[in-house]
């Protein structure tokens, strides 16, 4: 591209107001925590950006408190009308500082600006509008009449979606009644910290949202542990998912998990072609591949495997990989120093087991975490990259012949979050979305969102759905005539 | 019908019009939410400051400047070619347009206007003339083609055909390739040399993005040297979704044969910011060689003046106004 | 002239088949006052792989069936369960000593169920799912699936040796999973009686797998086992289920805890074991 380059066109930083520090924010109040504070940096210049309170189990206990008196003597009485009125206004001071969330959501993730700009701002403040409405319609979710809210509502979230995260888990929960204690992961923590302010300047009685910053193995033990939590709702991983239901084993605390994945993405070949491209890259590039759905498995009839894999390489040679706040980037940086070595680690097993490797030839920033957009071919069904979430833009090709085994291939995997199908054969595309055992099957698209979609997984993506009407059974236990 | 064979067809091997008319009829579907969604997002790029005035020039050169009105006469194609040569006399650096386009009775007057400025789009300023019963193309192939002949004779650089959407709606694509193809030789000098074609496929009214592929397969097929998406009579005339869509077909008519096709959108492109998303979704697509006026077109008549005000913000560093450009 | 009854031998129910156990064992049942009633086989950690893996090869095929033949087939089981009322009273009777009038109540509470969940096969769907007004160019519904192949464990009080085990089964398969269930340890003649009930009632091999023996011997291994979906504890309380649940936990498998109400009519019990699917598909005339 000699004249018509692509500005340098970064978003203004000049609209954040980050604080040097953080506290907890728990009643309403900002204050210290106990456990030892840390630095949340920008993964993609690694400069620091503030640092922050963790909370140990004191603090967890104090939030629980909080929220549990919050519940008892004013969100629970409340009516279902006057609850959905805050959730309104949260969802309205959301799109008022979009900008500002965008940026500070792109600045402390490292995802592209266009993302957080177009997709996590605007869905975040979609869900508060969304279950804003069914506050006081709570008899119609299908759960018979007078549901009843469950209590204090424990909710741990991943770094990859930091504020669209919340919205998922923050706004069914207080609109069914409950109210939350919530973990930010440890290197996302800042939307949500700026989230605290919201609920402030939405009047939201104190107790009702308490934000605890700090690490899984530490704040999020405690709160998952704590003995006054009616309800865990966690994302993240299927171990630490695996951890959470061993510890609730035995307990009636309500529990959703939304997990891992290795998704199926689905090519026949009659499907449009250059579309079916568009949503292989956006199952597998979009959000530098941290995506639990995301389409990390290509099954693609053997007969167009060259077509679309040149269609593929070729279109992937106009992604923009680069500083997250330009306007123009696609592939923005990897979260976490860790989280890059494990792309490494798993994505060298790829030519290790007889993979084919390829990687778009892009510049790579000296400073940060980057993973160029990679794709395997020649990929066995045993092959490690096959089998495990990579969590990066590696995508794993694998071949079939018929529609049958194009099923059995996609189901042959541990996890059932997310598959896409590609034809425009709609009785096959009907037919095939029947027998996939995921969650959410994306039929000539991927990677959509909304408020009133259900979402979750099968098998050991987890349990429990976030979204539309089904997600409020989540935080509702069933009513009368059930 | 009789089928003329192209050089095209043969090297794809479809050596009878049924072949012809069995391969586009098999091409993969379109899926429109994702050409769409291909198209919103190639309109969020943002160009470098640095680059838009290269951009705004490039727009300038890539013009067909077009006045296909039943009051045009004489004197208002004067003043086209008059607009077409020194889009702005206040600033000289501004290039000329492409091409002028009207109608084939206008043809000579453009031309002797023109005088030693008429070239090919690089070497001077080519003249386009529709033709073909523009703009419903509800005629006979004999008139079609006498039309063609006309402004062959009278000096047309170009030649901007319709298709027969009737026919292809009705699924009569042998129809439609029989009439490109026999444009397509109405355009010939009888020195081997040829006015241009450009076929407009009237995206508007094909209304489905498969018609749309189908009938840039056929066009091409047949002989165009650029597929064109409007007359600008219909809406909607020129869409990105639909330009995008025509350049992957010209694409891939690349990646299999080497050869490249031009494309011209058309109609409905009035601002500078809408002709940059055209510019980026070229350089995505086929890559930046398109961006050539052998290769790329915009349609248009009001496009030109608000690329002038764009450049004279850029020069003057303030915004201008319409009475700083001129009418036509 | 008297005659000589001939005692029915109570074996497994694996795959539509009536096996023994795999490792030949038997354990005494007897009746209230201590007489013996049978020897009935006592399940293996095997024959409980074996069911799991008769339960799976079933699964995609009876939730492939329409919602419609699905209800046929559990209301045949209500009819043939109706037609040998009598011999479920009795063997209700000689285990429990319940009174005619109760063991009476309780087939017809069973057969009640049948009839009941039989009805929900080509509704459930309707109730369950819904078309979602996402904000964009898309269709998109969200439908039940069943979870796949269901542990369950019947009650283990021997006043709800029919209706307990019922209970376990009739809330799974409605919706197409298959079920592996340990019926009643102390009173399991009703459930073994119920087993030849299924095999005359159109239902496929596997879809019912009724294991007898003991619980605390075969849970943990159906528990743990990775390819059970869910473990239905709802008729288990008085059993020690937490580390059951532990052992269920490290393959994600859904879990029912034990419940008071496990025998009443309640669509919540089929919500706990369906999974939801939401398809998105693009919308356009273009």
């Amino acid at each position: 591209m000699s004249f018509m380059e692509y500005a340098a066109a970064p978003e203004s930083t000049s609209i954040l107001n980050i604080r040097p520090h953080y506290g907890l924010f728990i009643n309403n109040e900002w204050v210290e925590g106990r456990g030892e504070s840390f630095t949340s940096i920008s993964p993609s210049t690694e400069a620091e950006l503030f640092t922050v309170s963790e909370a140990d189990g004191r603090d967890v206990d104090r939030a629980v408190t909080a929220a549990r008196a919050a519940y008892d003597k004013v969100w629970s009485r409340m009516s279902g009308a006057e609850r959905g009125k805050y959730l309104f206004r949260i969802a309205r001071i959301l799109q008022e500082r979009a900008r500002e969330f965008a940026v500070a959501e792109t600045v402390d993730n490292g995802k592209p600006i266009k993302e957080t700009r177009d997709v996590d701002v605007p869905l975040a403040a979609a869900w508060f509008f969304y279950y804003a409405g069914w506050a006081d319609k709570l008899d119609h979710a299908g759960l018979g009449a007078n549901p009843r809210s469950l209590g204090v509502a424990a909710q741990i979230i991943p770094w990859n979606f930091p504020l669209l995260m919340l919205a998922w888990k923050v706004a069914p929960a207080l609109a069914a009644g409950n109210t939350v204690v919530l973990k930010p992961a440890e290197t996302t923590p800042l939307t949500a910290l700026m989230f605290a302010e919201v609920c402030q300047q939405a009047g939201l009685p104190a107790g009702v949202v308490n934000i605890l910053p700090g690490k899984g193995s530490i704040t999020g033990r405690a709160l998952v542990e704590h003995a006054g939590v009616n309800k865990i709702a966690f994302t993240g991983s299927t171990s630490v998912g695996r951890e959470i239901a061993r510890s609730v084993a035995g307990s009636d605390t309500k529990l959703t998990l939304e997990l891992g994945g290795k998704g199926a993405n689905i090519v026949f070949d009659d499907a449009a072609l250059d579309q079916a491209v568009e949503g292989i890259i956006q199952g597998i590039f979009f959000n530098q591949g941290h995506v639990c759905c995301a389409g990390s498995r290509l099954l693609v009839q053997e007969n167009v495997h060259d077509e679309v894999l040149e269609r593929l390489t070729r279109r992937l040679a106009t992604l923009r990989l680069g500083d997250p706040l330009d306007k123009n980037t696609d592939i923005g940086a990897i979260n976490s120093r860790e989280q890059l070595e494990t792309i490494h680690r798993i994505a060298n097993t790829g030519e290790a087991e007889g993979a084919e490797r390829w990687t778009l030839d892009c510049a790579i920033p000296d400073k940060g975490f980057w993973y160029a957009p990679t794709i395997f071919t020649n990929v066995a069904a045993s092959n490690t990259i096959a089998r495990d979430e990579i969590f990066g833009p590696v995508l794993s090709v694998l071949t079939f012949r018929t529609p049958a085994e194009a099923v059995t291939k996609a189901n042959n995997s541990p996890y059932g979050l997310s598959a896409g199908i590609w034809t425009e054969k709609a009785s096959r595309m009907l037919t095939v979305a029947d027998q996939l055992r995921a969650g959410v099957i994306w039929a000539n698209t991927f990677n959509k969102f909304d408020p009133a979609s259900p979402f979750g997984g099968y098998k050991e993506s987890g349990y429990g759905r976030e979204g539309g009407r089904h997600g409020l059974a989540a935080y509702l236990a069933k009513g009368e005539g059930r | 019908m009789t089928f003329i064979a192209t050089e095209r067809a043969n090297r794809l091997g479809l050596s009878s019009l049924d072949s012809v008319v069995a391969f586009v009829k098999a091409l993969p579907g379109v899926d429109a939410v994702g050409l769409e969604a291909r198209a919103a997002n190639l309109a969020t790029r943002s160009i470098k400051n640095s680059s838009k005035m290269a951009a705004l020039d490039t727009i300038i050169r890539l013009i067909d400047l077009t006045t296909l009105e039943g009051a045009d006469t004489a004197g208002k194609v004067r003043s086209l070619v008059a607009k077409a040569a020194t889009p702005d006399a206040s600033h000289p650096d501004t290039p000329r347009v492409a091409a002028v386009c009207v109608y084939p009775d206008m043809v000579e007057h453009a031309v002797a206007a023109l005088g030693s400025r008429q070239g090919d789009g690089v070497t001077g300023i080519s003249v386009a003339s529709v033709a073909t019963a523009f703009p419903s193309g509800r005629s006979t192939l004999d008139i079609k083609i006498a039309d063609t002949r006309y402004a062959v004779e009278k000096g047309a650089n170009e030649i901007d055909m319709v298709i027969d959407r009737g026919a292809a709606l009705s699924g009569d694509w042998e129809t439609v390739y029989s009439e490109i193809r026999a444009i397509r030789e109405a355009c010939d000098r009888g020195d081997g040399t040829h006015a241009h074609l450009k076929v407009i496929l009237e995206t508007g009214e094909l209304a489905t993005y498969d018609a749309i592929k189908r009938a840039s397969w056929l066009a091409i097929l047949a002989g165009a040297d650029f597929i064109k998406t409007s007359t600008g009579k219909v809406q909607p005339a020129a869409t990105l979704p639909t330009t995008v869509l025509m350049l992957e077909v010209v694409r891939d008519w690349f990646l299999l044969t080497g050869e490249k096709i031009g494309v011209k959108p058309a109609g409905g492109i009035r601002q500078s910011k809408d002709a940059i998303r055209y510019l980026v979704a070229v350089v995505e697509t086929v890559g930046e060689d398109w961006l050539h006026p052998h290769l790329f077109r915009f349609g248009a008549s009001s496009l030109l003046n608000d690329v002038l005000l764009q450049r004279q913000k850029m020069l003057t560093g303030h915004y201008s106004g319409p009475d700083y450009v001129t009418v036509d | 002239m008297s005659h000589m009854s001939i005692p029915k031998t109570y074996k497994l129910f694996i795959g539509g088949k009536f096996p023994r156990s795999e490792s030949g064992r038997v354990y005494d049942v007897h009746g209230p006052k201590g007489v013996f009633l049978a020897n009935v086989a006592q399940a293996s950690r095997k024959d409980a792989r074996d069911a799991v893996v008769a339960a799976r090869s079933a699964q995609s095929g009876w939730a492939g069936a329409t919602a419609y033949n699905r209800g046929q087939v559990l209301y045949r089981i209500a009819e043939m369960l109706d037609g040998r009322t009598e011999q479920f009273v009795a063997e209700i009777r000689s285990v429990t000593g319940a009174s005619d009038k109760v063991a009476r109540a309780e087939v017809h509470a069973a057969v009640d169920m049948w009839v009941w969940y039989a009805g929900w096969a080509d509704k459930y769907a309707q109730i369950a799912g819904n078309a979602n007004p996402v904000s964009g160019p898309f269709f998109n519904l969200s439908v039940p699936e069943p979870t796949g192949v269901v542990v369950s464990v019947a009650s283990q009080d021997t006043a709800y040796s029919l209706i307990g085990l019922v209970s376990a089964i009739a809330p799974a398969i409605v919706t197409g999973n298959t079920v592996v269930v340990i019926a009643n340890e102390a009173a399991p003649l009703a459930a073994l009686s119920f087993a030849e009930v299924v095999s005359t009632s159109d239902v496929p091999g596997g879809v019912i797998n009724i294991l007898t023996g003991s619980a605390a011997e075969i849970m943990p291994w159906l528990a743990s086992h990775a390819d059970v979906n869910a473990l239905d504890l709802a008729a288990a309380s008085g059993l020690s289920t937490v580390e059951w649940e532990k052992a269920a936990a490290d393959t994600l498998t859904r879990i029912v805890r034990p419940r008071a109400a496990f025998t009443s009519l309640s669509v919540d019990r089929i919500d706990a074991l369906v999974e939801t699917k939401t398809i998105w598909h693009t919308k356009s005339l273009a």
